[in-house]
């Protein structure tokens, strides 16, 4: 028994020597980023060129700025600016950068329409399901505007279905009931094949969707791998950066757009 | 019909191919259940012959928490766990939040009441007069203690597997805590919770398949132990 116990300590212990030896970076990043499969597009190549490891967190934006707020990762990226500025003003963040952007789209099983509070209008107008993620990720918190904006409050509807899961289960509820739903449009790409869903509406400016990276405050948690951020946001805002984010497809099209030009 | 057959042959071509990444969550997954049993099992049986010996007051009331603990939610051991371990937390400093340490913290304390209250169990209900011929027959308490372990091995054989189930099961703790970090804390149970999300349900479910298949290994190699075939 003595030996069965140190046999598992020392496999619980030592599993992993390079990654201790140097410190890795420790990035949280919003689920979207990584379920459309570029997180795993950019990470090895900054891994290489750096000789680093990263240890990638992935959670919705509201997670990934908490988990930033309590010193728990280095860097983050998110989508969901109106917390991000919130994180900047009360002094969280050293450095905050747009690094590419793209649409959110409203699907559903009716017509094309114009423009995303027209949409919305008419969801409420007829009554027609709408399922919300309702998970305080960034989608959700841009469905909450869009509703502000088009002027209706819809919880409490019946038609207005919460249900607090991430953007690929929510698609297939939304999918099974026939309802209208708000996608980020990696998972959209990477799923729509198997869905009856269409889009109503799409290239909207108000469903612009821009992704930034932080760096954490190195004065507010001076233990962060501020090095290892720096670098991770100037590899991301590189050209060479840019250009894998713009090569970048999903199911044959381009999901992420650089911010050239900006 | 479809999807079941669509599961079985996932899990077989997973399993066929050798992935070095499913072997690597496969490895984290059984290690640290192991490690957590041990660790729990260490702790609890000695606390449990301290329990069944002692006489002290209070008795009643550790029973009760006990089986309470039995009953928490393992994510909400992990949100403890992520409160003290963070950064911002009282052991914030160790820069144990994302490893695989923390998780083996947190199944320990998430099956160590598991441990007790079975251990207590058996050898509450053990033939009292075990201990009582053990006594006349001038064994002093550690004497005692042992004859009466193993006089309830089989039994304390159900505790451990019991608790080696939940550990290996828990999805909770090892997301809160261990982060789903590719390559160092990534467990089956957090790649069946990542692939549903991603909509990647054959695969989450193959998944599961291989966890059933290593709880089935362990508990036959268990029973084995006991030196009896495990088949009959």
């Amino acid at each position: 028994m003595p030996g069965l116990v140190a046999a598992v300590m020392a496999a619980l212990l030592c599993p992993a020597p390079a990654v201790a030896a140097e410190q890795a970076l420790r990035l949280a990043i919003t689920t979207s980023f990584r379920d459309s499969g570029l997180a795993d597009h950019l990470l090895p190549e900054f891994e290489r060129r750096n000789n680093t490891r990263v240890h990638m967190v992935a959670v919705g934006s509201g997670m990934a700025l908490e988990i930033a707020r309590r010193g728990d990762v280095d860097v983050l990226v998110a989508h969901a600016p109106e917390e991000e500025l919130r994180f900047m003003a009360e002094g969280w963040g050293h450095l905050r950068e747009p690094i590419m952007y793209n649409y959110f789209l409203l699907l559903g099983p009716g017509l094309r329409q114009p423009d995303a509070i027209s949409a919305l209008r008419h969801v409420a107008a007829s009554s027609m399901t709408f399922v919300s993620r309702g998970d305080d990720s960034g989608t959700h918190k841009k469905e909450i505007s869009l509703w502000q904006q088009a002027g209706i409050s819809p919880q409490g509807n019946a038609w207005y279905l919460s249900v607090g899961q991430g953007m690929a289960a929510t698609l297939r509820l939304a999918d099974q009931k026939g309802a209208v739903v708000l996608s980020d449009s990696g998972t959209w790409l990477a799923l729509k094949d198997g869905l009856r869903l269409g889009v109503m509406v799409r290239d909207d400016e108000l469903l612009k969707n821009t992704y930034h990276i932080i760096v954490v405050n190195p004065e507010r948690h001076p233990h962060a791998n501020h090095e290892g951020a720096l670098k991770f946001l100037g590899y991301l805002r590189s050209k060479s950066g840019q250009d894998m984010i713009s090569s970048y497809r999903v199911a044959g099209q381009q999901a992420f757009y650089a911010m050239d030009g900006q | 019909m479809n999807f079941l057959h669509d599961v079985l042959a996932e899990a077989f071509w997973l399993i066929v191919s050798f992935d070095p990444e499913l072997l690597f969550i496969t490895w984290t997954s059984l290690g640290m259940a192991l490690a957590s049993t041990v660790l729990a099992t260490c702790m609890g049986v000695p606390f449990s012959l301290f329990f069944f010996f002692g006489r002290w007051p209070g008795k009643g009331l550790v029973q009760a928490l006990l089986n309470v603990m039995m009953a928490v939610p393992t994510v909400v051991i992990g949100l403890l766990l992520y409160g003290v371990l963070s950064r911002s937390g009282p052991l914030g400093e160790l820069d144990l939040l994302y490893t695989r340490t923390a998780i083996v913290l947190g199944q320990t304390m998430l099956i160590l009441p598991i441990v007790c209250n079975l251990s207590i169990s058996v050898i509450s209900h053990a033939n009292p007069g075990i201990v009582y011929s053990c006594r006349l027959l001038g064994a002093d308490r550690l004497q005692q203690a042992a004859v009466l372990l193993h006089e309830v091995r089989y039994g304390l054989g159900v505790a451990v597997i019991t608790a080696f189930g939940r550990a290996i099961s828990e999805v909770g703790i090892a997301m809160l805590v261990g982060g789903n970090i590719e390559g160092v804390t990534r467990t089956l149970t957090t790649a069946i919770v990542m692939d549903t999300s991603r909509g990647e349900i054959e695969l989450a479910a193959a998944l599961g398949v291989i966890l059933l298949l290593i709880a089935f290994a362990v508990t036959f190699s268990l029973q084995a132990l006991r030196g009896r075939n495990p088949l009959l």
